[in-house]
This record gives structure tokens, C-alpha cells and sequence, in this order.
């Protein structure tokens, strides 16, 4: 798995790309908390690249979710989402709690 | 009938899921079905590591299989503590994000993306056997 950070004015835009299962997820987890506690609650996750994701990875993208709308203060949306990768999210009933764009700017556009 | 041996710990689910591809091109699964089986395989190993055996590098897990003219028979065997499947559920979408729990849901992925599942203890291994068929509904 890799993860490229973009610190934008208005949010975040995390690209992962590879593998998120329980060997990786908590280095994701850990990039989304330092974000997150630095203040910083609207995030674009670029999925363009991310081959796979199993429940590991899911709960951290949930959990990711949960902090940042908490108080209202941001959200997590996701953008590039590839079909296989909607299959699981959707599997899980995880698609109704993101917003979801067909590309970056779109995402990014958003906030 | 290969068998391949990794050790418990979460760096072997990549390995793993290589040979999972392996097995689901020669088996001539689309794109779809065959990230299904990725999954599959990768909650279970997951929940041997956690679960059977109670964290990393406590034992080790022994992977097979075997493609039939209508099937992919994937076997799963480790020597961790006795699993004793629970009702599967399906997640809740009605509830409110803050009330939205994850639990069971590698359980729930397997049973999903399998078309059969079975559990099984002998000889003191845990023998998950999960069994894809071609061109059935995911």
C-alpha cells in the first residue's frame, strides 16, 4: 500500500493505492488520525489506484467518517472509486455514508 | 492436490492473495467474481491470525486448492482455537452512521462472495473449505 498526502486550502486529498487489508490498514488509520488531529476534518480519498480493500480497511474508512462529522465540522468523500472496490463498500452498506465522485477536482470541488 | 504453508502473521495475506489470483485465472473467474474470492480468503486468514489464534506468529496457516470442472475449491487449514461459526448477519444500512457497528463483517463478506462454506475441526486443525462455481451469481 502507498499513500500520497496533499495538504490543500479548503481539505485533504489522500491517494491510496495497493493493497488495504489487516497488514496495512493501520498505517492508513494512522495517516487519516494525523490529519485529523491536526484539525483538519474534510478529506478527498482518491481510491484511482487501491486494487483491494478488505473489512480491515472499510473500518478504518467508517471510523475516519465517524471523527470527521462529528460536530459538523468536515466529512470524508471519496473520488476514482473502482467497480470492484464499490462492490465491497456497497456489500458492507457503507455507500449510503460517503459521498462518492466520479474524479479528484470533482471531490475537491465539493468543499 | 499443493499445499502451501504461511506463516500467522498479516504480511502473508498478500502472499496469499497471489495465490488466490493464480487460482482464479486458471479457474477463469471475471474480474468481479474473482476479487470476491480475493476477499473471501483474506477475511478468513484474517480471522485465523485474530481470532483462531489470538494474534500474529502463533501458528501457521496451510493453503490449498483444486479447480473441478464447474468449481474452485479453496481449503484453509490452521491449528488455533476451535471455531465455532455464529449466525451471520446482515449489516444494518437503516441506522445512523454513529450507530453503525462493523462487527462480523469479514464473516459476512465470506459467506456473500462464496457459493458454499463449510467449517469443519479434525485432528485438531480448523478446515474452512470455501467453494466457488462458475458462472454463479456472486
Amino acid at each position: 500500500m502507498e499513500i500520497n498526502h496533499t495538504e490543500f486550502k479548503r481539505c485533504d486529498v489522500v491517494k491510496v493505492s495497493g493493497r488495504v487489508d489487516s497488514a496495512t490498514a493501520p498505517r492508513l488509520a494512522e495517516k487519516l488520525n494525523e490529519i485529523m488531529d491536526a484539525g483538519r476534518y474534510r478529506i478527498v480519498l482518491d481510491l484511482q489506484d487501491l486494487d483491494f480493500i478488505s473489512s480491515a480497511g472499510l473500518r478504518v474508512l467508517i471510523g475516519a467518517q465517524k471523527s470527521c462529522k462529528r460536530y459538523n465540522r468536515g466529512e470524508v468523500v471519496l473520488a476514482n472509486v473502482q467497480p470492484n472496490i464499490l462492490s465491497a463498500l456497497d456489500l458492507a452498506g457503507f455507500t449510503p455514508f460517503f459521498k462518492i465522485f466520479d474524479d479528484t477536482v470533482s471531490a475537491v470541488g465539493n468543499f | 492436490m499443493p499445499t502451501f504453508v504461511f506463516p500467522g502473521k498479516y504480511e502473508s495475506l498478500a502472499k496469499i492473495a497471489e495465490l488466490v489470483q493464480i487460482a482464479t485465472r486458471e479457474f477463469g473467474l471475471d474480474s468481479c467474481a474473482a476479487y470476491g474470492v480475493e476477499t473471501a480468503v483474506d477475511e478468513a486468514c484474517s480471522n485465523i491470525i485474530e481470532h483462531a489464534y489470538g494474534g500474529e506468529n502463533k501458528g501457521e496457516i496451510e493453503f490449498s486448492y483444486e479447480i473441478t470442472a464447474n468449481s474452485l475449491i479453496i481449503t484453509l487449514r490452521d491449528q488455533g482455537k476451535k471455531f465455532k461459526p455464529k449466525k451471520i448477519e446482515k449489516p444494518k444500512t437503516n441506522v445512523p452512521l454513529k450507530h453503525r457497528s462493523d462487527h462480523g463483517l469479514g464473516l459476512y463478506f465470506i459467506h456473500q462472495w462464496m457459493d458454499e462454506v463449510y467449517y469443519d475441526n479434525r485432528e485438531g486443525y480448523n478446515i474452512l473449505t470455501l467453494i466457488k462455481h462458475k458462472g454463479a451469481m456472486s
